[in-house]
């Protein structure tokens, strides 16, 4: 490949377009798949339509209509981020068949703008809503019918015996909503297939134009338990953009907002995961700890799920000594209720025998599949954003990467234990020596015609946030890739072969996001 | 065992005294706001120019705020150069209807009981069935931990159940997705009559930040009739048990007046 075919870049460091040039089809292709080949894995992969370097300068745009694929791989062991692009017709060879982690993402670009990955073993909708573009489907739909959601192809086994179990869209808990069809032999599930879409609020459209009063809102609530990681990739991408430098003290307190974030998730997960199993104390426990860890996010900014802290150039709340003083004596107090909570849970044998052997995902599938966060942590995967493309105050203070080998639902739960753990001395670390000075800078407008990729380690994993900003540095494009839309196809993988009595146990232990998914 | 025991011991006795005793709540929780249109300067409009979902209108009246769009964001509070929208930690915040989620001119009216005869059907035992209608799991999870030993829902005779079929109502969050529409209507008609519709968070209410994306329908109102309303982004699971405890009667006085704080 020539050199300037790829554009290696730095977390959250703006890039102009004109910079990178698209590449032709082939050589786009042929880096995703030797990138991947070579242990990266795909953070995004979409289709935009973005204005052509230079048409701003009063030359005619290349194709208004001109759809660009863009493809951000990251490789954790360089520490490596290469973004690329191409021109794309109508249709094109799809990825998947060399690269099935490119699955999802190719049905996402088919849906959104009404082209065809030719060869894409298995291409349905993912959130069932028209294309972007007048006149493209790439399933040939008129426009005038209306969308089901969950009406298409499953996969289906026949034989005798064989039954297939339906569940959802409305599910049994207060829980977001979902498809789920287990095709079953008995209790034992030979394949799960999960249809998704129902919580589609078009955020992601609706970003287009902006950034405006609105954008905040929808970054928020992009996936509510994530407010906090969702909205920091965004603030790291406008920052960027508009080259302002956030105070150190700011970055600081954003961090330990996103280590509450995770505190407080996996806490609950835990002790979601202990309920699941029929063990009652730690589930009681961990449900309420989970709730004093939101109170402490509710301590700093006044919302448990951080709403109103996060704003570009900084956050909005500082904290003062004597909330500091608060805050250290009841997390000192919230990190004594865990682990006696949690404790409790590993010294169950009952537990043990549920939670082992259940539900695996081989380091080779979740390699191969490019799941990102606790659940590739547990299958040995070492990715971690905080440790690999760390960003903000991360890149002075580390924090190690928390793994295990066995990918079954013990992995995930113990992997949370640790990063519960590690989280907690990191927090504790920073108030130690909390930086001084203002918590907010003032933040300009964004560049124009330039794209950033901003990441970001959530509870659940990778967070990708990529803005493309036109002539006038509004947003032509802004593409979220929450860490969910890697990992649904990691929970079916993982209902392989199991009982199907399991499934809420492996479902609670991957706990993906159904709104961060559906955007 | 013991071990088991020794646990239950360390993590104490943690049920909020509420709705006996006020509820502790943040300090900097964002409440009910409190609007003084007369600190307002000739003209001007700030608050509602930097108000995300529009919940602000500036008339000759004065300040006019709808909770039902409110997110309860900082940014009207902190962009007002008088101090005329002030948030408080109020956390009463449902009502029985839309219009009276509107702040400004009148009394704010807090929700109302149900009438005798549905009170005396779900007032000791009300059993609800969530549906999650494009909810960020923001509303979900603050009405999910209601279920825990700190708010223990199950002491007041509320219960969320599995099967629409043996609730009383169902509870709503999200801005109802148009993928979610068919889904709610039919679990709504599967719940036997009378039933309740309570709609959670700005979603439900009124498509919150969503509001106007053709992918929505701008909250439940236009697709089931509600029985009560409870504004927040997502609201303070307090707020929630008040409204839930106010709509069976348990928690009386309507009126809302927040305590002069000028």
């Amino acid at each position: 490949m020539s050199a300037d075919s790829i554009s290696a870049v730095r977390n959250g460091e703006k890039v102009n377009l004109a910079d990178l040039p698209p590449v032709a089809f082939d050589e786009f292709r042929e880096t995703i798949l030797s990138a991947v080949e070579a242990g990266a894995h795909l953070s995004a992969l979409f289709g935009a339509i973005v204005p052509e370097a230079g048409s701003q300068r009063g030359r005619k745009a290349v194709d208004p209509g001109g759809l660009r694929l863009f493809a951000m791989l990251a490789r954790e062991e360089e520490g490596t981020l290469t973004l690329t692009s191409t021109h794309i017709g109508d249709a094109y060879a799809a990825l998947t068949p060399d690269c099935p982690q490119a699955h999802w993402f190719e049905r996402e670009i088919a849906e959104q703008w009404g082209i065809r990955p030719d060869g894409h073993p298995w291409l349905k909708p993912i959130r069932f809503h028209h294309s972007y573009r007048e006149g493209y489907d790439a399933w040939n739909r008129p426009a005038e019918i209306s969308i089901s959601p969950g009406v298409t192809d499953y996969f289906t086994m026949t034989g005798e015996e064989v039954h297939e179990v339906a569940v959802g869209p409305v599910h049994a808990g207060i829980i977001e909503p979902g498809h789920f069809r287990f095709q079953c032999h008995g209790e034992k599930v030979y394949h799960l297939e999960i249809s998704l879409g129902y919580q589609h609020r078009g955020i992601e459209r609706a970003l287009i134009g902006g950034p405006n009063k609105r954008t905040i809102p929808g970054m928020e609530t992009l996936a509510g338990d994530t407010t906090i990681g969702h909205t920091l990739a965004y603030c790291e991408a406008v920052e960027s953009l508009a080259g302002c430098r956030v105070p150190a003290r700011a970055q600081a307190l954003r961090a330990i907002a996103l280590e509450l974030e995770r505190l407080a998730n996996h806490t609950g997960d835990l002790g979601a995961l202990a309920g699941d199993v029929g063990y009652l104390p730690t589930a009681s426990f961990c449900g309420r700890v989970r709730g004093d860890f939101l109170n402490l996010t509710a301590l700093i900014c006044g919302n448990r799920f951080g709403r109103g802290l996060v704003r570009p150039g900084g956050i909005l709340f500082d904290f003062d000594d004597s909330r500091q003083a608060q805050f250290k004596e009841r997390l000192e107090q919230g990190r004594k209720d865990v682990t006696n909570a949690v404790n409790l849970l590993w010294e169950a044998p009952s537990v043990r025998s549920r939670f082992e052997n259940a539900g695996p995902v081989s380091r080779d599938t979740a390699l191969g599949l490019g799941l990102v966060g606790v659940v590739a942590r547990a299958s040995g995967i070492e990715r971690d954003v905080r440790a690999q493309f760390p960003s903000g105050i991360y890149r002075f203070a580390q924090i190690p990467v928390s793994l295990y080998h066995s990918g079954t639902v013990f992995a995930r739960a113990h992997v949370r234990w640790m990063e519960i753990q590690r989280s907690l001395a990191f927090i504790f670390d920073q108030l130690k020596a909390l930086p001084d000075g203002p918590v907010q800078a003032e933040i300009g407008p964004l560049a124009a015609n330039h794209t950033v990729v901003s990441l970001t380690e959530g509870w659940r994993g990778e967070i990708c946030h990529v803005a493309l900003t036109d002539a006038a540095g509004k947003f032509a494009h802004y593409k979220v890739v929450d860490p969910s839309f890697h990992n649904w196809m990691g929970l079916a993988m993982a209902l392989r072969d199991q009982q199907i009595s399991d499934f809420p146990l492996c479902n609670k232990s991957f706990n993906l996001s159904y709104c961060g998914h559906d955007l | 065992m013991l071990k088991a025991l020794l646990a239950r011991a360390h993590q104490g006795h943690r049920t909020v005294g509420f709705p006996d005793r006020p509820p502790v709540l943040p300090d900097r929780l964002r409440g009910r706001p409190q609007i003084d249109s007369t600190k307002c300067p000739d003209g001007c409009h700030v608050c509602a120019d930097v108000c995300p979902t529009d919940a602000i209108a500036v008339s000759e009246k004065g300040v006019q705020l709808d909770l039902g769009r409110c997110l309860f964001c900082p940014e009207c509070e902190r962009a007002c150069p008088e101090g005329a929208i002030r948030f408080t930690t109020e956390h009463r915040l449902a009502t029985s209807s839309r219009d009276a989620l509107v702040l400004g001119e009148k009394e704010f009216q807090l929700a109302q009981a149900l009438d005798k005869k549905s009170r005396k059907l779900f007032g000791r035992s009300l059993k609800l069935r969530q549906v999650s209608a494009g909810g960020c799991n923001g509303c979900e999870a603050d009405v999910n931990v209601l279920n825990t030993v700190v708010f223990d829902l199950g002491r007041f005779g509320i219960q969320f159940v599995a099967s629409p079929r043996h609730a009383d109502g169902v509870l709503i969050t999200g801005p109802v997705t148009r993928n979610m529409e068919a889904a709610l209507r039919e679990t709504y008609a599967a719940v036997p009559a009378p039933k309740l519709v309570i709609a959670v968070g700005a979603c439900a209410i009124s498509g919150g930040p969503y509001f106007g994306h053709a992918e929505q329908r701008n909250g439940a109102e236009g697709v089931l009739p509600v029985d009560l309303y409870v504004p927040g982004c997502p609201p303070h699971p307090i707020t929630i048990l008040e409204g839930l405890l106010r709509l069976l009667g348990r928690i009386n006085s309507t009126c809302g007046n927040l305590p002069d704080m000028r």
